[in-house]
């Protein structure tokens, strides 16, 4: 059983939380024109790598807060617990954030808001 | 049996420090009456009273007697206890005798020394390795057959008749800074070290007393002091410090992620009389900031022809039981061995009064030393030789001895005959490694002491002692203190100074032959059996065999052979097993590596996992403030999810049948009473909550004026409809939603989900208020009348007070919202008070209304009430799989708006197709007949198999309102197919019923009933 630290309450047992899957998904809105297979990628399509992945946990038991977790899938060791919304800081975190597929997805780009749009490219390539 | 042990110990011959012979306990075995020791085991109470045989083996029936001293036991197990509390597959190695215990040995019939099942060891031929899976494998359909006399002859031993645990469990959750497991030599020290540094220490162990080998051994001095004596004191000194925890008859069973480990305490099995307040056994669900394992190691047995004989014995047991015990296991003994240690044992008990008449050593240059020291004591050696083969037919009386090739692979002259009444064996020692793996830690092979050893690790987790290869005890010791100065270190706690004491014992090079098999001379699969895994009966020929017919790895071999699977999971039998596979396989142990260690360490009560989450406990219950009154009146009540909520109120011996007919004819007639106290209600409130429920629902939020309720149906992401409701609108910023009863948890879930993670710039708050509320639904014709009855200060009439509006004011003096809403179709208000004034509510109105016919009515009345209406339940009519378009509702959709959760989802192509299930109403040819619910529609009902299904019941009942019966089914393409004939096959032979698709909404439908007006 995982010890997870909600970043609220402090390290609780796993049972107190809810997994809630893959984390970083931008959600399309329908005004974002995506094709049916676009948009799968954002309603379908999920991850199960061997190795760090970035998931979101709610402490359902407890404070009933969503935040991030950088999770080894394959040692259970946490990396890293960081707020929604924000992203990972850490070097496993980070490599992993970037190296996800669905940075380069037209789904995440059309969620993009248009500010942010043309940074997008660029930050991906860095 | 064992005639040629003449000498049966007596009580007062006995001396040990561990038992008390001073108290005398009595006990029975099969029926007959037995003394024992305070103190004792079973087996060692047993063994003193000359009892070696003690079971039959599992699948060959062989005479079995006791090999081992503890938790490696393989052969005697038992079942302790009488009528409900009789729990079997115990060792007997780990039953702590009480007075009045009654033990019963297993897997024989009709008696330990008589069991027919033994033809099967004759038959042996015939049930090789996979034997079951070669054998009843065809013709399938006889698998029924095959299994119940399976199940029969198999397994081990038998559960209490009485399927109810009358005992009681307890669980623990606790926290510790450094967590020891094991209380020997090892884990002593370094729970000194870490005790006297501040550090919250727990150490747990196995057995009742601490101490480990220090107790069966007699040659270890410690500062002076037998190493018992030691012992003692360090538990002493630590039981006097508060920051220290000490948990003995405790076994840690289980290591999982993140240092969390399991232990069950065994807080009153050893007790005659079980104390009330205690419980039988306690789960421990411990957290550790680090973990030292002190496990200790188990001697492996050798593997030949009749080793599993009773009276054949590992070398450390047979020493235990006469240091520890005070009993001495045989009067005539020959000791065969790989190593030097075993020696000592042998000339512990030949010291001790039994005698060993032979030691034979397969290594061709054990210690000069030794030999002299056995040829001192009138010992013959047999150098460079092996037992190839024990005989007896209850007990061992006599053994052939040859001498081996140096690999011991080969004999290499003529076999000697030795009579006996013991056979100590010791095949070297296997570190207790089970934890360490458990937590994913890697092991190594080492070449020196042949045995698996911890390498790296994978938590926060050190291996001290003999369970880290190091079995010499000063060096363990050393070890101990160095790991708990290092976890103190990790805990950034101060290490105190403590010195290591002096620790003196015989010297011993632990570096015994890799000999995995002693040959017999005859051909593989033949000769006698010699055991690899004694409890599940595998042999070394079942390990040959099965790598001959292709099985390689260790994993299939273990579950084809089945070795490693019994109780035991394999702790004296793995090492031999993956020994004589890397051997057939002409590979290295390191190559063909092990099987995965995984939980439980040793078996387990399931009733102390489950502890006190039984029966009420399992699950809460949820009542309504109005229970009390549904009671009184002699509702029968159905569960929806933890609710209880009232299903009808059965008049005068009335069935289910009647009582909802007569329900639903007064809702319709004049007025119906409804505790819809259940509905989940979610306040939700703040700037921005009128936006997010335009994007939680399908349909149009932001124009609903204040006071006004407005029914909305939920989607998934993916279009699916999730739940409903009627939200209403309190004041420009608030809003107060209610959801059905099972998805109000869910749904709160949900929104706090969008909040937090996909809207964080919307400012809404949502509370539950599901409890905080009682409601009352009213509903019929004379439901305006009733209220006013009821005397309220709201005006009811329709222009102040229209369908789909809530008004604040006052019901018989208690203060309520009143809602206009209708799940019934008829004139109907959801009067919600405070939760403590909802018995005061319903006796009031159900009083008002007396002289109306008011009727309270349960949820089987709702149902067909809604059903009338063609109103759907989701959950009912939906599975996750149904859309609003596919329900018929694609009026509740405002694809207009920007966003709603599911819009984009509802725009795929697939979601257009004109083959999805729909919704349709359903109206039987025979107006009598009620489709059953689930039964599923086929357009032509003689259609040979593969028959085309075009979809199922939903809802179906019987309309007394109409005179019908109606139904409402998910069908492909049912929009289009209304005026169609479907039929529905039945399973019980009778013909198929015969239904027209109809619209769903049967009764009123034009809705004038809403108003009251008809």
């Amino acid at each position: 059983m995982l010890e997870i630290k909600c970043p609220y309450c402090g390290p609780r047992d796993e049972e107190e939380f809810s997994c809630g899957g893959e984390a970083h998904i931008a959600r399309p809105l329908s005004e974002n024109s995506l094709s049916d297979k676009e948009f799968a990628d954002y309603l379908f399509y999920r991850d199960n790598p061997r190795g760090v992945f970035l998931e979101r946990w709610r402490h359902a038991a407890g404070c009933r807060r969503w935040f991030n977790v950088a999770r080894d899938t394959l040692t259970h060791h946490i990396l890293e617990i960081y707020p929604m919304g924000a992203k990972p800081v850490s070097k496993a975190g980070r490599a992993a954030y970037n190296a996800n597929w669905r940075r380069d997805s037209q789904a995440e780009i059309a969620a993009q808001p248009a500010s942010q749009k043309t940074n997008k490219t660029s930050s991906a390539k860095r | 049996m064992a005639k040629n042990n003449q000498k049966n110990m007596t009580i007062a011959a006995r001396s040990s420090a561990s038992i008390d012979s001073q108290t005398p306990i009595s006990f029975t075995f099969d029926g007959r009456k037995y003394q024992g020791c305070k103190g004792d085991t079973l087996a060692s109470a047993l063994l003193a009273n000359n009892v070696h045989l003690t079971g039959r083996s599992f699948k060959y029936h062989r005479p079995r007697g006791i090999m081992g001293a503890g938790a490696e036991e393989p052969n005697a197990l038992v079942g302790v206890g009488t009528d409900g509390r009789i729990e079997p597959n115990l060792k007997a190695t780990q039953v702590e005798l009480y007075d009045g215990l009654v033990a019963i040995s297993q897997n024989r019939f009709p008696s330990l020394k008589l069991d027919v099942g033994e033809i099967n060891s004759v038959l042996s031929r015939f049930f090789p390795a996979g034997f079951y899976y070669k054998t009843f494998m065809w013709p399938a359909s006889f698998w029924m057959m095959y299994e119940h006399i399976i199940r029969h002859a198999a397994g081990l031993g038998k559960a209490g008749d009485d399927h109810k645990d009358p005992d009681r469990y307890e669980k623990r959750h606790a926290h510790f800074d450094i967590v020891i497991i094991g209380g020997g030599l090892s884990g002593l020290m370094a729970g000194l070290q870490a005790a006297k540094s501040g550090q919250r220490v727990l150490i747990a162990e196995d057995q009742p007393q601490w101490g480990g080998w220090l107790r069966a051994c007699e040659d270890i001095i410690i500062d002076g002091m037998s190493g018992q004596a030691w012992a003692e004191q360090a538990v002493s000194r630590l039981q006097e410090m508060e920051n220290v925890t000490l948990l003995s008859r405790t076994t840690c069973f289980g290591y999982g992620d993140h240092n969390f480990l399991t232990l069950a305490e065994r807080v009153s099995d050893h007790l005659a009389e079980k104390p009330a307040h205690l419980p039988r056994q306690r789960l421990w669900k411990v957290r550790a900031r680090q973990v030292i394992l002190a496990t200790g190691a188990i001697e492996r047995p050798l593997v030949f022809a009749g080793n599993d004989l009773p009276g054949v014995m590992l070398a450390s047991a047979a020493q235990t039981y006469l240091c520890q015990y005070g009993v001495l296991v045989g009067t005539r003994g020959i000791l065969m061995t790989n190593n030097d240690a075993a020696w000592h044992n042998a000339f512990a008990l030949h010291r001790a009064g039994c005698r060993i008449k032979v030691i034979v050593d397969t290594r061709q240059n054990p210690s000069p030393a030794l030999i002299k020291q056995a040829t001192d004591l009138g010992i013959l050696t047999r150098i460079g030789s092996g037992i190839i083969a024990a005989h007896g037919r209850l007990h061992v009386a006599r053994v052939e001895i040859a001498p081996l090739s140096e690999a011991g692979d080969a004999l290499t002259g003529e076999p000697e005959h030795f009579d006996c009444d013991l056979v100590m064996m010791s095949g070297g020692m296997n570190p207790v490694v089970h934890l360490h793996s458990q937590a994913r830690g890697k092991l190594k092979w080492d070449e020196r002491s042949h045995c698996f050893r911890p390498s790296t690790t994978h938590e926060a987790e050190q291996s001290v002692g003999s369970c880290n290869g190091s079995f010499d005890a000063a060096i363990g010791a050393k070890e101990a203190i160095a790991a708990a100065r290092k976890a103190i270190k990790a805990n950034s706690g101060e290490a105190a100074e403590i010195t290591l004491p002096e620790i003196t014992a015989t010297k011993i090079k632990w570096t015994p032959m890799p000999i995995w098999q002693i040959p017999t001379g005859q051909p593989a699969g033949q000769g006698g059996k010699a055991f690899v895994d004694f409890q599940n009966d595998v042999t070394a020929n079942d390990i040959q065999l099965a790598v001959r017919e292709g099985y390689h790895s260790v994993e299939h071999v273990k579950r084809y052979t089945t070795t490693g699977m019994a109780t035991d999971q394999g702790k004296t039998s793995n090492i031999n097993a993956l020994a004589i596979l890397a051997r057939e396989r002409a590979s290295d142990i390191p190559s063909v590596g092990t099987t995965t260690f995984r939980m439980p360490y040793t078996p387990t009560s399931i009733g102390m996992i489950a502890g006190r989450d039984i029966g009420g406990l399992f699950d809460p219950v949820r009542t309504t403030p109005m229970d009390k009154w549904h009671r009184a009146a002699g509702a029968k009540f159905e569960h929806v999810g933890q609710w209880m909520r009232a299903w009808y109120y059965p008049k005068d011996g009335e069935n289910i049948q009647e009582a909802v007919i007569r329900e639903v004819e007064a809702a319709r007639q004049y007025a119906g009473l409804l505790d819809a106290s259940t509905l989940g209600k979610i306040d939700i409130r703040g700037r921005d909550a009128a936006e997010f429920l335009n994007r939680i629902y399908t349909n149009s939020w932001l124009k609903l004026g204040v006071s006004k309720c407005r029914y909305g149906l939920m989607c998934k992401e993916d279009g699916m409809v999730m739940d409903d409701g009627v939200t209403t609108r309190l004041a420009e910023d608030h809003f107060h939603m209610t959801t059905t009863t099972g998805g109000a948890a869910g749904v709160l879930d949900w929104l706090e989900e969008w909040l937090q993670t996909e809207w964080p710039d919307l400012q809404v708050y949502l509370t539950s208020v599901t409890e905080q509320w009682a409601v009352a639904t009213l509903s019929g014709p004379a439901a305006r009348e009733i209220l006013k009855a009821a005397g309220t200060d709201i005006d009811l009439g329709d222009d102040n007070f229209s369908f789909m509006s809530m008004r604040e004011g006052h019901i018989s003096g208690l203060p309520a919202r009143i809602y206009r809403i209708s799940f019934t179709g008829e004139l109907s208000y959801e009067i919600n008070v405070p939760a403590r004034y909802g018995m005061a509510l319903w006796t009031s109105l159900m009083r008002a209304g007396k002289n109306f016919g008011i009727t309270p009515y349960g949820t089987e009345a709702m149902h067909v009430l809604r059903a009338e209406k063609g109103f759907i339940i989701v959950g009912q009519e939906t599975d996750g799989t149904v859309t609003p378009y596919d329900l018929g509702m694609g009026w509740i959709v405002y694809d207009k708006k920007p966003d709603f959760i599911g819009k984009r989802a509802l725009a795929r192509q697939s979601m257009g197709l004109g083959d999805r299930k729909q919704l349709v109403g359903l109206r039987t040819k025979d107006p009598k007949q009620i489709i059953p619910e689930g039964a599923h529609a086929v357009l032509d009902p003689n259609q040979p198999p593969p028959v085309d299904m075009l979809g199922h019941v939903t809802s179906s009942y019987f309309s007394p309102n109409l005179g019908h019966s109606i139904a409402m089914a998910l069908l492909r393409g049912g929009h289009a197919r209304k005026g169609e004939t479907v039929y529905f096959p039945m399973l019980d032979g009778k013909p198929p019923i015969e239904a027209t698709i109809t619209d769903t909404n049967f009764y009123d439908p034009k809705g004038e009933r809403l108003n009251g007006q008809h």
